[in-house]
């Protein structure tokens, strides 16, 4: 590695750690609805979420997309509101509202000026227990939704593959089926489907609500009793029971080609572990893993072995996403100049990777990282949704608050060793999917 | 997965600011240099927003794509760095920078911590003074370039940008893409790399807006400190578009499932006295969620596509109102049919009052909770500054809403939205449609 000049040498870990500027605070309600108030009061502003802890992996099979679907519809009537009323009145009081579906949850919010938090939790409380749809409701939502699979999945061939990769990744677990739903399967969704999705997880005993920004934890406490608070906890709620992977054992080899691929790459995942409760040591060193390998686009491992050494790459990544319910996946993938053949891209890869295991963690690099990441802790004050989104994810996913917050420090405490430890697990083939993506001349219909 | 897709407006400075509390100080340096601040002590680092007009509209002649290549190589080695030892200093400092351009403007986004902050913008600095350009950077970034331009050429929603920007802008530079082309990017060399940055990146065009910690005085230093060595000048700035779009239709076969379609003809300037009552009226016929009349009708009644909205696009040198929607091959014919029919029925019979009244609660009420955060309220300010806007604008700008009454829209609804000039651009395989010229 070249040195930087001495002037801006030797900086690394001057910067404290932040003192937050947001208090958080959290209580429970007596029918089993958590509260998070995440205190910041930069703007007049909040951010009001209701996280469900239920996701695209706990549908009923053959309902594949109905987490999803039933997210649309939750924007139609309740025994309060007429369909559409939730957002136009969000809306007409110059706030903004959506909602979002993963595999591990469902969330709902809004944005608005603090005097409106009321207003909004007394909506976002109606639908907690009072959707009423209608057979009118559906067949024109479920039309939206598969446009919506047209948009983000049919329309684009990456997309497509990583449906493919993701079930070839999963040998049991539903993380196997796409979120928003096999399109067969989207097509066919019922409102009898999205009722009993419905009445089997969601209640104020499956939720969390999360308000962040310009609000005051005694405000938010006495406002939550009155309108969350009268909800009877749902007697019905399932248990998230879902089919965990059995050892795999052969690396699954995936060749793919469609001719609206402009670029030829090798992308590799690996079954891996999960932040868990209490035990987030050695998802700490994955993360830092991805960051050593495929984190900055020009001083990552892979990309000074790939593509300033060898220039044989024109772009290199790794990723790892810790916060999963289950077993989460590591990636890698390779985008060689053209003229390359996948198998030497492959090559490169693994060689890159055999060169790493041989050489070590760089210290210096390592120190950048964990200074980044201390930074990242001020920037983050700067963005109440995404303080707010930490919680509600972390909280869906199988942590606490304990975790979530321990976490920076958690990342602070990996060394070199640990993190070459956790690559010697990870890197198993037999864990993994290998996917050959490249252009095709024709279409193979 | 959202519920609803939001398509991304042009449109930032307006649908912006306002809040008591959010004082703007204009800060002239010691060396003259201009900037609007807004002073925020309470999270300890500052984001720094610079626009550089001209941006990639100046590519000379033959050279498309040299100021987007020089964009992206700015980063690439600088003073005594190579592109590593750049990269190293930035993430020791824990400082990011980006560089981006559109075309009216080259922008710098520059986010770095109070304890650091002289050692942040000295490397920085040597990026805007003294980039390197080396070949093997130029090289590099250009396969990145060149890769993206492969992938682009499968991607019918550029497809649908350029056969649109083919149509209306002419021999104008807003004709092309500022991306270039493979053939145009293939054949740049270093001394189109260099002029492109000569061209583009001048003292006298840049544009400054910051928030965070740092005060009046502190900046002014900074921004001395960190432009004062730029050269004045710079390519000649383009002139005004004369529009060539006219109405009808374009069809471009391409082999997706999902046609995507736009549709525009010519708009109103931002300078334009009827420009709040227009802004209002397309708040209503396509703004934001899925209030407007073109979600209600297309998206809530037939369910023909997951997201459609429509824009008051105002660029330096032409204004156009323009929407976008996807819906599958089969479909788009009958959501052509809804959209004509929207057009002209605002045209003709104007908004009603509930709709003015909800779309002004909506505007001024969302105006405040834009400036929640430095990295936006600095990206405010400078949008501000490049439309030409007074300081106190935030201060005037939702009475400016409250005003528009409700002959206001409809005088200028029948002015704005004219469906015989409307041209649509569908990319994809289309059933029942054909090309109208």
């Amino acid at each position: 590695m070249r040195l930087a000049s001495a002037v801006f040498a030797g900086l690394v870990g001057l910067f404290s750690a932040p003192t937050l500027a947001s208090e958080v605070t959290t209580f429970e309600l007596e029918n089993g609805l958590e509260v998070v108030v995440v205190e910041n009061r930069r703007a007049p502003v909040v951010v009001h979420m209701v996280w469900y802890r239920v996701g695209a992996a706990d549908e009923p099979p053959g309902q594949s997309g109905i987490a999803h679907f039933l997210e649309h519809l939750m924007f139609k009537a309740t025994d309060e509101l007429a369909s559409g009323e939730f957002s136009e009145t969000v809306n007409r009081n110059g706030g903004s509202d959506n909602a979002f579906t993963a595999a591990d949850y469902t969330g709902y919010f809004q944005r608005i000026a603090s005097d409106r938090l009321e207003l909004v939790m007394r909506m976002e409380a109606s639908r907690m227990d009072g959707l009423a749809l209608v057979p009118e409701d559906i067949a024109t939502e479920r039309d939206v939704v598969i446009e919506e699979r047209n948009q983000r999945i049919e329309n684009d061939p990456g997309a497509l593959f990583n449906e493919q990769m993701r079930a070839a990744q999963y040998l049991n677990h539903p993380y196997a089926i796409p979120i928003i739903g096999w399109k067969h399967e989207a097509e066919a969704l019922s409102l009898e489907d999205a009722n009993a999705f419905y009445k089997a997880h969601y209640g104020p005993n499956n939720a969390i609500l999360v308000v962040a920004g310009d609000a005051d934890p005694d405000e938010v406490r006495a406002l939550a009793e009155k309108y969350y608070g009268v909800i009877p906890a749902n007697p019905d709620i399932v248990e998230r029971e879902r089919g965990q992977e059995p050892p795999q054992l052969v690396e699954r080899r995936l060749n793919y080609a469609d001719p609206r691929i402009g670029n030829d790459y090798v992308i590799r995942s690996y079954l891996a572990p999960e932040r868990d409760s209490g035990a987030q040591e050695d998802a700490a060193a994955l993360t830092l893993l991805a960051e050593v390998l495929g984190g900055s686009p020009t001083t990552s491992v892979l990309a000074q072995k790939l593509q300033f050494e060898s220039q044989g790459s024109v772009f290199t990544s790794a990723w790892y996403s810790g916060q999963s319910l289950d077993d989460t996946t590591f990636g890698l993938v390779n985008v060689p100049v053209p003229g390359t053949s996948l198998e030497d891209a492959e090559a490169a890869l693994d060689q890159a990777i055999a060169e790493f295991m041989e050489d070590g963690v760089d210290p210096d690099k390592l120190a950048r990282i964990k200074s980044q990441i201390r930074a990242s802790e001020i920037y983050a004050l700067d963005n109440v949704r995404s303080l707010a989104n930490r919680y509600g994810s972390g909280l869906t996913s199988g942590l606490t608050v304990a975790d979530i917050q321990a976490w920076p420090d958690i990342l602070q405490a990996v060394t070199e060793d640990d993190i070459m430890a956790a690559a010697t697990r990870i890197f198993d083939k037999r864990k993994s999917v290998v996917g050959f993506v490249r252009t095709a001349e024709e279409t193979t219909q | 997965m959202t519920r609803f897709f939001i398509v991304i407006s042009a449109f930032f400075a307006l649908i912006s600011p306002a809040q008591a509390g959010t004082e703007i100080k204009e800060v002239t340096s010691p060396g003259g240099i201009k900037a609007w601040l807004v002073e925020e002590p309470s999270i300890p680092f500052t984001a720094l927003e610079l626009r550089f007009q001209g941006g990639g509209s100046l590519d000379r002649p033959g050279k498309r794509g040299a100021i987007n290549l020089m964009t992206a190589t700015i980063e690439e080695g600088a003073g005594d760095l190579d592109a590593q030892g750049f990269a190293v200093a930035r993430d020791e400092l824990a400082a990011s920078f980006g560089f981006d351009v559109n075309r009216d403007a080259l922008s710098v986004s520059a986010r770095f911590l109070s304890e650091n902050r002289d050692e942040a913008i000295a490397l920085l600095r040597t990026a805007l003074v003294s980039p390197r350009f080396e070949q093997d950077a130029i090289d590099r970034v250009r396969e990145q370039i060149l890769s993206g331009l492969r992938s682009d050429a499968n991607d019918p929603n550029t497809a649908a940008i350029i056969a649109l920007n083919t149509l209306s802008y002419g021999s104008h530079p807003y004709a092309t893409r500022l991306d270039g082309t493979i053939e145009s990017v293939s054949a740049l060399v270093r001394d189109d790399v260099v002029n492109a940055f000569r061209d583009v990146v001048v003292k006298d065009r840049v544009f400054i807006g910051a928030a965070g910690d740092i005060s009046a005085e502190e900046l002014g230093q900074l921004l001395d400190d960190l432009l004062g060595d730029l050269p004045k000048g710079g390519a000649p700035l383009p002139s005004a578009v004369d529009l060539q779009l006219t109405g009808g239709v374009t069809v471009e076969d391409f082999p997706v499932p999902q046609a995507v379609t736009l549709f525009a003809h010519d708009g109103i300037p931002r300078d334009d006295p009827d420009f709040f009552p227009a802004f209002l009226a397309n708040e209503i016929f396509g703004g934001s969620g899925l209030q407007s009349r073109l979600s209600q009708e297309v998206r809530e009644e037939r369910g023909l596509t997951y997201g459609i909205g429509s824009f008051l696009v105002n660029s330096d040198h032409s204004s156009m109102v323009m929407g976008q929607f996807a819906t599958a091959n089969s479909r788009v014919s009958e959501a052509i049919d809804v959209i004509r029919d929207e057009w002209q029925q605002i045209a003709s019979e104007g908004v009603t009052p509930e709709e003015l009244e909800d779309a002004k609660t909506y505007l001024t009420g969302a105006y405040p909770l834009r400036f929640d955060s430095n990295a936006s309220i600095a990206r405010i300010l400078v949008g501000m500054q490049l439309d030409g806007l007074p300081i106190d604008y935030i201060d005037t700008r939702n009475d400016k809403v409250n005003a528009v009454t409700l002959d206001d829209v409809k005088r200028v609804a029948e002015r704005l939205y004219r469906a015989d000039d409307l041209r649509f651009v569908v990319v994809g395989q289309p059933e029942g449609v054909e090309n109208v010229n």
